[in-house]
């Protein structure tokens, strides 16, 4: 049980470790690799059905009590982020053992992989503030890391954006932690809740102070989410990257931002929600929707798939401003949906980048008619993040969109609705020039990067596309089963907006 | 550049260097000091040789590839942390044994000197990974 | 001396934003520096001064005896100046290969992946 809360975090290092003692032999270190992350990915079910069975539960690093040590905690909302980690984690190592190319995977892709997903899992597990911002920086390192491996120019341009973005934001949040040290005397999240709480009943003017470093969080964790005022770094630096890079990128360190966003704001701020969640309404409106309109004016694949996580981040932390259990549980909902079918979209860019050399839209064409089955692969996943029944994007964002009108907030639903149809129009957009249209004659007036292939699979390309299936597999059967999942979903809410619970399971654990 | 002066004393300084490293990981367990300082210690000592000579003779003063040290300090670090598990204690949970060596008197050791020797590696590791990557260029 | 050091703080703050703003590159890099240093200093600051009583159990005692240094915000600095080590080294070698890759230091001219 407490050994469950440590392996996510030990399985990685020790993979990571491993592959770089035999960082000579590439086979050994896909070897490596790969049985790190299916074990990460059996112990991350092991974890839930652990959550599921005993409820919270939570350990003591080094036999410090809380809240004085480091707390590692897991509700059924971080089992569940630690299991969707580990299976991006699983598919992108499976996918990249096809695409990724020796130069890459000679100087540190795996390892690095293995710590970018120890860095997620951290994050997702500790129950610290200054352990979650150690876990960013760890995961950020990382990705600095794997975003320029390769050391192409258009990967060095985004770089600059990225880190210093994702810099600042770990500076401010960094700046957040100290105040809020300063302001309680603790730094246990569980401990904080108690603390901040009694400040305010005692005196009421601190109540502002906590709003105002409550504003910090948000603007730190917005940038890491990509949400709205700050999101520039994203779309100018994911489709740089090989597409196993992007997939992960995109399915889950966003997400991560989206993790501390919720997390801080249900245990930590909830003094004064007319303000603080109404602007995280507001924000995930304005996310949405600028996401969603720079998408249409893009014309290239992972340009446009960039664009659209930053509208759909704008959805989970719509949802989390609306603030109700079942608005939470389709946060939860949609975050678990995006994840899947993000990746997905990811990963079959560049099996369509591989096949055609190239990610322009203009220059593709012709895959329904050579790869059909492919263009299935593709359709899967594009529809469920437009929102079509039966996928799994629909109930996600029926979830949210219902819990919007019980509360009757008219024009939060207008709008998410109005994206999803924009949404739908971005993926026909990628279906009609990828897919749909006949292939374009050869004028090439610019080199593709890589040279087109003969129809079919070669073997690189099959065990690329085995990840893909999976993951398809995996949004249509989370639509099918969408009943059970909204139960777990509500669980995993009812959790977060009952802080008492995790509260008590903290301070009351005896390591 | 080539300066007698310098690589002649950089021969000399080099094993210093190399020694107080050590001498302050292990003074690290009750007193300023530690794997970090250590470790960066003794990446200045391969800085100084690539300084005085050029990077592939520091590389091959390093003798190990620095891949390799990361590697093995990431596991010895977490070596550190799973003796605890083993015997029963929560993660990184510190313990310590005592023995006697003939000769030398009573000796203690425990697990956060492995973890601070696993820092130790890393450290060396990655400062030599970056700087050898750079002066390579 | 808390009012000295929220100066200090506050000129970090600003020294970094300013240097972040310019177009260079390496001073985008010493900008992002500072903003981590005054990052540090604010935690040190906010965690209470003490002068000249570091927390240190003196011989024959069993306990603390206050008034004491609060150990924590010197081991968050700690952690946080060991990362922004990592990150500095990782920047460094950032800046020179996207000078290799463009050659320059401009910001202007490493616009190409933007939307």
């Amino acid at each position: 049980m407490k050994l469950l809360l440590v392996l996510p975090l030990i399985i990685p290092l020790t993979a990571a470790g491993l592959s770089l003692l035999v960082w000579r032999s590439r086979v050994a270190q896909r070897a490596v690799g790969l049985i790190g992350m299916a074990a990460l990915f059996v112990v991350a079910v092991l974890l839930l059905s652990a959550v599921m069975k005993h409820g919270i539960c939570a350990t003591q690093v080094g036999d410090w009590p809380a809240p004085f040590g480091i707390t590692l905690v897991a509700d059924t909302f971080s089992a569940l982020m630690v299991l969707l980690a580990a299976t991006i984690g699983l598919a992108v190592t499976v996918y990249s053992v096809g695409a990724m190319d020796p130069q890459r995977e000679s100087f540190g892709y795996y390892p690095l992989l293995c710590v970018l997903l120890m860095g997620v899992c951290g994050a997702f597990l500790t129950g610290d503030l200054f352990n979650l911002y150690v876990w960013f920086e760890v995961m950020l390192i990382a990705s600095f890391v794997l975003l320029v491996l390769g050391g192409e120019r258009p990967q060095m341009e985004g770089a600059i954006k990225y880190v210093t973005l994702n810099l600042v934001s770990s500076a401010i949040l960094l700046s957040a932690v100290g105040i809020v040290y300063g302001l309680t005397g603790t730094l246990n999240m569980a401990d904080l809740a108690g603390r901040l709480r009694q400040i305010e009943m005692e005196d009421a003017g601190q109540g502002s102070f906590v709003t105002a470093v409550a504003m910090m969080f948000l603007v730190a964790f917005g940038i890491k989410a990509a949400a709205f005022p700050l999101f520039f770094w994203l779309p100018a630096s994911y489709h740089t990257p090989p597409a196993a890079v992007s997939a992960v990128f995109a399915g889950l360190l966003t997400k991560v931002g989206v993790y501390g966003l919720i997390r801080v704001f249900t245990l930590l701020f909830v003094h004064d929600i007319g303000f603080t969640h109404g602007l995280i309404a507001l924000i995930g409106c304005v996310t949405m929707v600028t996401g969603v309109l720079g998408a249409a004016a893009q014309n290239e694949f992972r340009r446009i798939l960039s664009f659209h996580i930053v509208s759909q981040i704008g959805y989970m932390i719509l949802a989390l401003g609306m603030f109700t259990g079942a608005a939470l549980a389709g946060a939860v909902f949609f975050i678990m949906h995006n994840i899947i079918a993000k990746s997905c979209l990811f990963l079959v860019s560049g099996v369509a980048h591989r096949i055609r050399g190239t990610y322009e839209l203009s220059r593709l064409g012709g895959l329904y008619r050579d790869y059909p089955f492919l263009a299935v692969l593709f359709f899967i996943p594009a529809m469920a993040l437009a929102g079509i029944p039966p996928l799994s994007g629909f109930f996600a964002k029926l979830a949210i969109i219902k819990a919007g009108l019980d509360i009757q907030e008219y024009v939060l639903v207008a709008t998410a609705l109005l994206v999803g149809i924009l949404t739908l129009f971005s993926m026909t957009k990628i279906w009609a020039e990828a897919f749909w249209k006949s292939a374009p004659q050869e004028v090439d007036h610019q080199p593709a990067t890589t040279a087109p292939r003969a129809a079919g699979y070669d073997r690189a390309t099959r065990i690329m596309l085995i990840p893909v299936i999976f993951l398809a597999a995996m949004t249509v059967l989370a639509g099918v089963g969408a009943e059970p999942l909204l139960g777990l979903f509500s669980r995993a809410a009812d959790e977060l907006l009952d802080t008492t619970r995790y509260i008590r399971v903290v301070l009351e654990v005896r390591s | 550049m080539k300066s007698v002066i310098l690589s002649t004393a950089s021969r000399l300084v080099h094993p210093l260097l190399l020694m107080f490293s050590v001498f302050l990981l292990l003074r690290g367990h009750n007193e300023p000091g530690g794997g970090f300082s250590g470790g960066l210690m003794a990446a200045s000592a391969f800085v100084l040789h690539a300084l005085a000579h050029d990077a592939q003779t520091a590389r091959r003063a390093l003798k190990v590839q620095p891949q390799t040290l990361i590697g093995a300090g990431l596991l010895a670090a977490l070596a550190a942390g799973i003796v605890a598990l083993a015997i029963g204690e929560p993660f990184l949970t510190g313990s310590w044994t005592s023995f006697h060596m003939p000769g030398l008197g009573e000796w203690t050791l425990g697990t956060p000197l492995l973890f601070d020797v696993g820092v130790y590696l890393v450290v060396v590791g990655v400062s030599m990974l970056i700087i050898l990557s750079m002066a390579e260029d | 001396m808390n009012l000295v050091l929220a100066v200090v703080v506050g000129g970090l703050y600003a020294a970094g934003l300013y240097l972040m703003a310019r177009r260079s590159v390496v001073k985008l890099i010493i900008g992002l520096c500072l903003i981590g240093h005054a990052s540090n200093l604010l935690i040190f600051v906010s965690g209470g001064l003490t002068r000249g009583r570091p927390p240190l159990i003196r011989p024959g005692a069993e306990t603390l005896t206050a008034p004491y240094a609060d150990p924590l915000p010197q081991a968050l600095i700690l952690t946080a100046i060991v990362i922004g080590f990592g990150v500095l080294a990782f920047a460094m070698v950032l800046i020179h290969k996207v000078y290799v890759a463009v050659g320059s230091d401009d910001l202007d001219q490493m616009k190409s992946t933007d939307a």
